[in-house]
């Protein structure tokens, strides 16, 4: 069980250190970048950044998760994995962007969210379920991109905007590969396989609608730094504009909400099967079950 | 205190005994699971399965759940029919998912991990969302996420405020990120709820965990736990593994959570439906207009037929 995998391979690319983070696109993208601090609770979270600057001519705020590009740097950054100050950070950027009218750019490259005793003590999970709330009716146009890796719920509480695109090498899953094999394989060496299982690749996501464009790596982001950069940045102004050009029509924020909710409430696989179930089955029949299928 | 005498659980014995680890074979007895004191089962099921001697809240099935807390007969199903399509032909070592599914079915007695409809509470009538922890372990897939989000949208639709009662350890990881997307899903049904000043009252049951905590469980306008409950995000074991510390006692339980001020109150069991017919009470104002008489008797419900 330690063959590696096409996904698994996808998944040591995303996660390679000297590929392009957050500040990297920034910086290169959004012409005098301020970054701004702080979630005025509790604490300033450098795992998560967040600032205000201008994009291709016009003023944005701009979120993302924060890799370090080595281990000094990573434990700085508590390897990309925010706390809940970190996504409070960014809700105060949410409504900071909404009361100014400024589109929100989203950067995504987190293996989870922190699983710390403090972040427990702060509400990790209210801190998440908070933005997923807040971004659900943002008034203002958003985009996010995953970059890096987009792992779980921790990457989903800055991911829900109008527009999702993806790196052709970045990965975006309910759970680190590790996790899953751990849980489902009992067994974390299988990890390549639940990463095959998985499906997390940008191509996977695309074919199930659930992102919007994949931005292409001819060569992969950490040997053409620059031309991913530059990349990424010419596809968030095509789905920025875009989508501005339908919130700028009278009522056309609300037309945008609209189309938000569509999108994440069109987002699912299931059947119904009322005819068939009906009658068959077994009603309240004890039984046990363990929790073994979850993560978060 | 009164609470429990006016409604008798139904269910039978076979429900009690058959969950609760070792039973003297009879049936008259179950052992608590944790006072480990054996209690007899026909006291175990009128103090609603929680301990008499040590206050141990055992977990019910989503049945048992709508028998205790909704008025008898009041509840109507929907969207019962509403099953995973397996998207990703997910299997994880030869244990293939859409077999798990049909096994899962048969053992839970339910055809997925949220049981959703209406139903009335001391005769106020609300649209609920119930999970059922023995559909793998209640996480949150795309079929959940669907019949979710339809109870809100309905909820809207016949001006019902809404309860959801929840365990569960998380997303559901056979469907990977459709699952991951249902907590946008849950979320931005909750945030239509909340434009028509529908309240949203959310019930923490043990375990709650991952992405249910992380989506609709904790953006409530009024958060419940049961006494003990274990909530939170990440689950202790992994918290143990990572952080290498020692988790101090209490942690993650119901009141831990009420001391760090993420929930609003703890209901024991018995107090549920009396606190949650209380809130409907003062919430109506806000949907109904104010001050209706008669709104409280059961079946004079203003909000029309379920669809
Ligand atoms: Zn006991």
């Amino acid at each position: 069980m330690s063959t590696t995998t096409p996904a698994w391979e996808r998944v040591q690319l995303a996660r390679k250190a000297d590929r392009p983070h957050s500040l990297d696109y920034v910086n290169a993208l959004i012409n005098g970048f301020v970054e701004l601090h702080g979630d005025r609770r509790h604490s300033d979270d450098p795992a998560m950044i967040a600032g205000i600057g201008a994009f291709n001519g016009r003023t944005v705020m701009a979120i993302g998760h924060q890799k370090g590009s080595n281990t000094r740097e990573n434990l700085d950054r508590n390897f990309g994995m925010p706390n809940p100050d970190g996504y409070r950070k960014a809700l105060r950027i949410f409504r900071h962007a909404e009361k100014f009218g400024f589109p929100l750019i989203c950067f995504i490259d987190t293996p989870a969210a922190d699983p710390g005793l403090g972040s427990e003590e702060r509400g990790q999970a209210t801190a998440i379920a908070e933005n997923l709330l807040a971004l659900a009716s943002l008034r203002v146009p958003s985009v996010g991109v995953v970059i890096g890796e987009g792992g779980s719920g921790g990457a989903l509480a800055i991911s829900v905007t109008d527009r999702l695109l993806m790196l052709e090498n970045a990965v975006y899953a309910v759970a680190s590969p590790e996790a899953c094999a751990a849980i489902l394989w009992k067994d974390s060496n299988a990890a390549p396989q639940a990463a095959e299982a998985l499906k997390l690749t940008a191509q996977d996501l695309k074919r199930f609608g659930i992102i919007d464009e994949i931005v292409p790596e001819p060569e992969p982001a950490h040997d053409a730094s620059d031309a991913t950069i530059q990349r990424t940045g010419e596809a968030i102004e095509r789905h920025l504009g875009e989508i501005e050009a339908i919130a700028d029509r009278p009522a056309g924020i609300d037309r945008l909400l609209e189309l938000r909710y569509e999108k994440y409430r069109g987002i699912g696989a299931w059947v119904d099967e009322q005819e068939e179930l009906i009658g068959e089955l077994p009603v309240g029949v004890p039984g046990t079950s363990t929790p073994e299928s979850t993560s978060d | 205190m009164p609470d429990f005498f006016r409604r008798k659980p139904t269910f039978n014995r076979e429900d009690v005994s058959a969950e609760d680890g070792p039973v003297v074979p009879d049936g008259l007895w179950v052992k608590c699971q944790k006072c480990k004191d054996l209690v007899y089962s026909k006291d175990f099921e009128r103090w609603f399965r929680v301990c008499p001697k040590c206050d141990f809240h055992a977990r019910l099935s989503a049945s048992q759940r709508i028998e205790y807390v909704l008025d008898s007969g009041s509840f109507e199903e929907w969207d019962r029919g509403i099953v995973t399509s397996d998207p990703l032909e997910f299997s994880a070592n030869g244990d293939v998912y859409r077999e798990k599914v049909k096994s899962t079915t048969r053992k839970a007695g339910q055809p997925e991990a949220l049981v959703t409809g209406r139903g009335r509470i001391r005769g106020y009538d609300a649209a609920v969302a119930v999970t059922e922890f023995r559909f793998l372990g209640a996480s949150m897939g795309s079929a959940f996420g669907e019949k979710f989000a339809r109870v809100v949208e309905r909820a809207v639709d016949q001006r019902l405020p809404f309860i959801s009662i929840s365990n569960s350890g998380g997303a559901r990881m056979h469907e990977s990120t459709f699952s991951l997307m249902q907590m946008a899903k849950t979320t931005a049904a909750l945030s239509r709820l909340g434009e028509h000043k529908l309240p949203h009252i959310s019930v923490l049951t043990d375990p709650c965990y991952g992405g249910v905590t992380a989506s609709y469980a904790m953006v409530a306008d009024v958060i419940i736990a049961e006494p003990g409950a274990m909530v939170g995000f990440a689950g202790p074991r992994v918290i143990e593994q990572i952080t290498r510390q020692k988790l101090p006692d209490g942690f993650q339980t119901a009141e831990f959570l009420l001391e760090h001020g993420m929930i609003d109150m703890i209901s024991r069991r018995s107090e549920l439906p009396g606190t949650l017919s209380l809130l409907l009470l003062h919430y109506a104002d806000a949907f109904l207009g104010r001050h209706q008489p008669g709104y409280a008797m059961s079946g004079q419900s203003r909000n029309g037929e379920a669809r």
